[in-house]
């Protein structure tokens, strides 16, 4: 039914899909695209100014000075001495771009010279070169320029020299961290092993893997490079007449702004557009290549998991159960590709009662947790069916601020790694005081009276002071009994706790789990443990759903499928944990990797891996059938049977 | 905390020295002979000899910076030969006037810089985002003493709105509100490049800390929405960003330079250019020496305000 739909449903072309694919790729591109033409037109005009029938741009016409734009015969009117501007503007763009184009050149050679040098040296030749750079960029960027060129003198070629000098440092930067990776790789200890000179190896080996970093880095500064050798010229320190560039027609101009306005405004016009064409198409490379964009991964993931099912389920609610979720489906949906990450799970916890979901890596368990109150990240995530009863309220169709009333409050979480959940940058008292007062409007005084109790329930000594610590200056166990806490700030009916002990040492475990199981009992919370680990299971949970790609394969209760496992994937993952005292004991691998879930394999998903797998087990869906009460089993040829046989 | 400043302070003593050994050895790049250059027609063999034993120049490269350093430490910086007056009083003049111009820029941008990138994380990929995205490639391609002309030419000529050049009005004038009034197109002028670079960074370093574990903790426990975004993302992310700013620092106080000279405001970039064009070589090097030094200041701000934010730094 739902779960054939599922698997029926043709991942959608790209739109939609929750990537900046379709349109802000597209706006990026024509983007860069225009750029490109802008830029390639400009850089056309100017190679072909001598063939093109131009006036001489230095001839003087004392009777036709500052005619405006459009006047007869000069298009772009004429400056104060009757130049033609618009010849001008090719043969000044002409100069600007080969100015900007050489300092880069040179920018580039001798700062991925340094950066080559310094990199594959390593040591004090690093050291001392990158101190050099170190000392360079310290200066805040033109001034150096204009201090060399105090020095040398004003002039076009000067100006170059100084703007070239400036840039050196982002070059050699770049290039150095790249250069020193590249000296510890293999191919190039086996260079220098085969008794090839050092100038061998950095010309043939390591510098052909920098040049696309050169390259990148040459294509993002040399439109800066064509505007600061410009303004040096505006300022008068650069091309000297009668030459001329965009930056002193611009500084010349400027001299007669308020008269003939034109005369200024139309160099400095082209320099925008021949910077802006320029950076245009560089941004557009770098959003083609950087491979972050490309996956998604710098999208903003929204407060809540979009919810698209097809139809709210009619569900008949399980009795007794203050948690219940049936046929849950999330997907996350990548470049035109649907990974069904939870592909369709029934679960229900009573009230003090826990449950664990079992499963490798990458089975689905935390995606399932975390769908239950929309923490799945849209995009890509998405809850394409199913439904989450909390107390008979379907927590998919609740308000958004419903949803924010019960994080923390009815229903609340623990993480896996305390470290990066908590805030590096808040005290502890400050994040467990904003945990109390989300849900209670109590003064700051009371809360934090509040919070210190906490800790002291959690078992955390000294808890006054430790409201002060940050979380880096707690231990990993202390850590994660501050997420403990937390989640008990506003007495949770449903704690979910996935992989809580992952991160822990195994004594701390022991006592985090000896907590979580004394508040289960007193407090009469429900909890969802998530798990790879049987031992930590066999210690918590009253039931077990072991999952394996996005499904349960297996239910039933703790101690009965620890003793006969029916699932041949549940029997594997209990012989892979190692027993004590059993040294002989063959630890069982499972061989193989679980199935993508953008393309599971028709039948069982475990049929590739399974010894026991047969002709059927390929074909068509596999039920889930209920073994005995409590006890149920997606799987055509069950161990089970055969025990009791 | 406290010994952490002192030791961010005691890290920049040796960032000074350097910049004063770079300034010295470009200053020592002079094509030619000074004497000679100083004399002019006096150069007779004598006379330059003379000169060079006066000024110092007979002496190897390292006495003669030791001899220069010490000299510097004194608050002797020499004399500018076209203004005839101790190099250091009109440097500290002329920086006064470029610190208030390129310390309200640099204000301004980061006030515009982080609200336009944490508007344009926040409502990635809505017209708002796409609009900011292009304004901010506009601000960093358009040349800034381009731009300070247009601003002129609208502002001030056609609607009067604001003075075109300068720092205090002619007659009256002089106060606090002349001064703003004079500040508003130069600092915003100086402020559009930078503003761009560090909306850039914002929006990216937003979008990355969106994406952390302890966002998800916030959500989880139920913080709202704007709580997430404002308190928890905006703090992390400022982390990250505050460095920036303070390299912007460099790229304000460097394009003063063109602002001081477009809108004749009487600061330190203004006194450069003027210095550069008429070789009087010591001005130039006050100058460069000063600005360079407030920058190491600035970085060095940066670097104490992400500790007060970071407490995994101190």
């Amino acid at each position: 039914m739902a779960e054939a739909a599922a698997v029926g449903a043709r991942p959608q072309k790209k739109r939609r899909s929750g990537r900046p694919s379709a349109w802000g790729l597209l706006f990026n591109n024509t983007l860069a695209t225009a750029g490109l033409l802008v830029f390639g037109l400009v850089v056309i005009v100017a190679l072909a100014a001598p063939v093109l029938p131009l006036p001489d741009p230095d001839a003087t016409a004392p009777a036709d000075r500052l005619l405006r734009p459009l006047a007869e015969g000069h298009l772009l009117g004429t400056d104060a001495l009757g130049r033609d501007i618009l010849s001008r503007l090719v043969w000044g763009t002409r100069v600007s771009l080969a100015v900007g184009i050489s300092a880069t050149l040179i920018a580039a050679f001798f700062g991925s010279l340094i950066g080559l040098v310094a990199g594959y040296a390593g040591g004090r030749a690093d050291t001392l070169l990158m101190r050099g750079i170190d000392m360079v960029m310290a200066f805040p960027y033109i001034l150096l320029a204009l201090a060399i060129v105090a020095v040398l003198g004003p002039g076009l070629l000067n100006a170059l020299y100084a703007i070239a000098v400036v840039n050196i440092p982002f070059f050699a930067r770049n290039i150095r961290g790249i250069a020193l990776g590249l000296s510890r790789r293999e191919f190039v200890d086996a260079a220098r092993l085969s008794g090839k000179s050092n100038v061998q190896i950095l010309l043939v080996e390591v510098l052909p893997n920098v040049l696309p970093v050169i390259i990148i880095t040459m294509s993002t500064t040399i439109g800066w490079m064509i505007l600061e050798t410009a303004g040096l010229s505006f300022l008068g320190l650069g091309a000297q007449p009668p030459q001329a560039d965009l930056g002193s027609m611009l500084g010349e101009g400027r001299k007669i702004l308020f008269t003939a306005p034109h005369v200024s405004v139309i160099p400095g016009l082209m320099i925008f557009a021949l910077v802006m064409s320029i950076n245009l198409l560089g941004d557009g490379v770098r959003d083609v290549l950087d491979p972050r964009l490309k996956s998604g991964a710098l999208t903003r993931p929204v407060a809540r998991t979009a919810v698209m099912r097809d139809a709210v389920p009619d569900i008949v609610p399980q009795e007794g159960a203050l948690l219940d979720v049936q046929g849950l489906r999330t997907e996350f949906r990548l470049g035109g590709d649907v990974y069904r990450a939870v592909g369709g799970i029934d679960l229900h916890i009573r009230e003090g009662e826990c449950l664990g979901i079992v499963g490798e890596s990458g089975s689905g368990k935390s995606v399932s947790a975390m769908s239950i109150m929309g923490l799945v990240p849209t995009p890509p995530g998405r809850i394409a069916g199913g439904a989450a009863l909390l107390d008979g309220e379907d927590l998919f169709a609740a308000s958004d601020e419903r949803i924010r009333q019960l994080r923390g409050g009815a229903v609340s979480y623990v993480f896996q790694d305390p470290l990066s959940t908590l805030h590096p940058l808040f005290t502890v008292g400050r994040q467990l005081v904003e945990a109390i007062q989300a849900h209670e409007p109590v003064a700051r005084r009371k809360a934090e009276e509040k919070a210190r109790s906490l800790l002291d329930l959690v078992r955390i000594p000294n808890p006054a002071e430790r409201l002060k610590s940050y979380p880096h200056e707690l231990s990993g166990g202390m850590r994660q009994r501050v997420c403990i806490a937390m989640a008990l700030a506003n007495d949770a009916r449903i704690l979910i706790a996935d992989e809580p002990t992952t991160a822990l040492d195994v004594t701390v475990q022991a006592q985090v789990l000896s907590l979580l199981g004394k508040l289960r009992k007193e407090r009469r919370a429900g909890i969802l443990f998530i798990t790879h680990d049987f031992g930590v299971v066999s210690a918590i949970c009253d039931r077990i759903a072991v999952m394996y790609a996005g499904r349960f394969v297996e239910t039933g209760g703790t101690e009965e499928i620890l003793s006969s496992p029916a699932h041949p994937y549940t029997a594997k993952l209990i012989d892979c944990v190692p027993v004590l005292g059993e040294p002989e004991r063959r630890l069982d691998a499972i061989e193989g990797r679980p199935p993508m879930v953008n393309a599971l394999p028709e039948g069982c998903a475990f049929a590739p891996r399974c010894p026991r797998a047969e002709d059927d087990c390929r074909k068509g869906a596999i039920p889930m059938v209920e073994l005995a009460e409590g006890r149920s089993v997606r799987c055509l040829h069950p161990l089970w049977g055969e025990a009791d046989a | 905390m406290l010994s952490y400043i002192a030791k961010r302070l005691l890290a920049a003593i040796p960032v000074l020295f350097g910049l004063t050994v770079i300034v010295f050895l470009i200053m020592a790049m002079i094509p030619g002979d000074p004497a000679t250059a100083i004399l002019g027609s006096y150069a007779t063999p004598d006379n330059v000899e003379r000169l060079n034993r006066e000024l110092g120049l007979d002496k190897s490269l390292p006495q003669q910076y030791v001899i220069w350093l010490g000299n510097l430490l004194h608050g002797d910086f020499g004399r500018s030969y076209t203004l005839n007056r101790p190099v250091i009083d009109e440097v500290m003049e002329r920086f006064s006037a470029t610190l208030i111009l390129a310390g309200t820029s640099l204000l301004l941008c980061s006030v515009l810089g982080l609200l336009a990138g944490v508007v344009s994380a926040v409502r990635q990929y809505s017209w708002a985002d796409k609009a900011i995205t292009f304004v901010v490639l506009v601000g960093i391609s358009v040349p800034s003493f381009w731009l300070g002309l247009i601003l002129i030419l609208f502002f001030a000529v056609k609607w009067q709105l604001f003075p075109a050049s300068g720092m205090y009005a002619i007659y009256g004038g002089g106060d606090l509100k002349d001064l703003a009034y004079h500040l508003v197109l130069p600092a915003f002028t100086l402020a559009v490049v930078a503003t761009g670079v560090i909306a850039r960074l914002t929006r990216t370093a937003m979008l990355e800390v969106l994406r952390q574990d302890f966002i998800r903790t916030a959500r989880a426990k139920g913080v709202s929405e704007r709580g997430v975004i404002y308190r928890h993302a905006f703090k992390a992310a400022l982390v990250t960003i505050i460095p920036v700013i303070g390299i912007q620092a460099g790229f304000v106080l460097g394009g003063a330079v063109y602002i001081e000279t477009v809108f004749q405001w009487p600061g330190i970039g203004s006194m450069l250019v003027k210095a550069i064009s008429t070789r009087d070589l010591l001005l130039v090097q006050g100058g460069v020496l000063v600005v360079a030094a407030a920058y190491v200041l600035f970085n060095l701000a940066a670097d104490v305000i992400q500790t007060i934010l970071d407490p995994r730094l101190r």
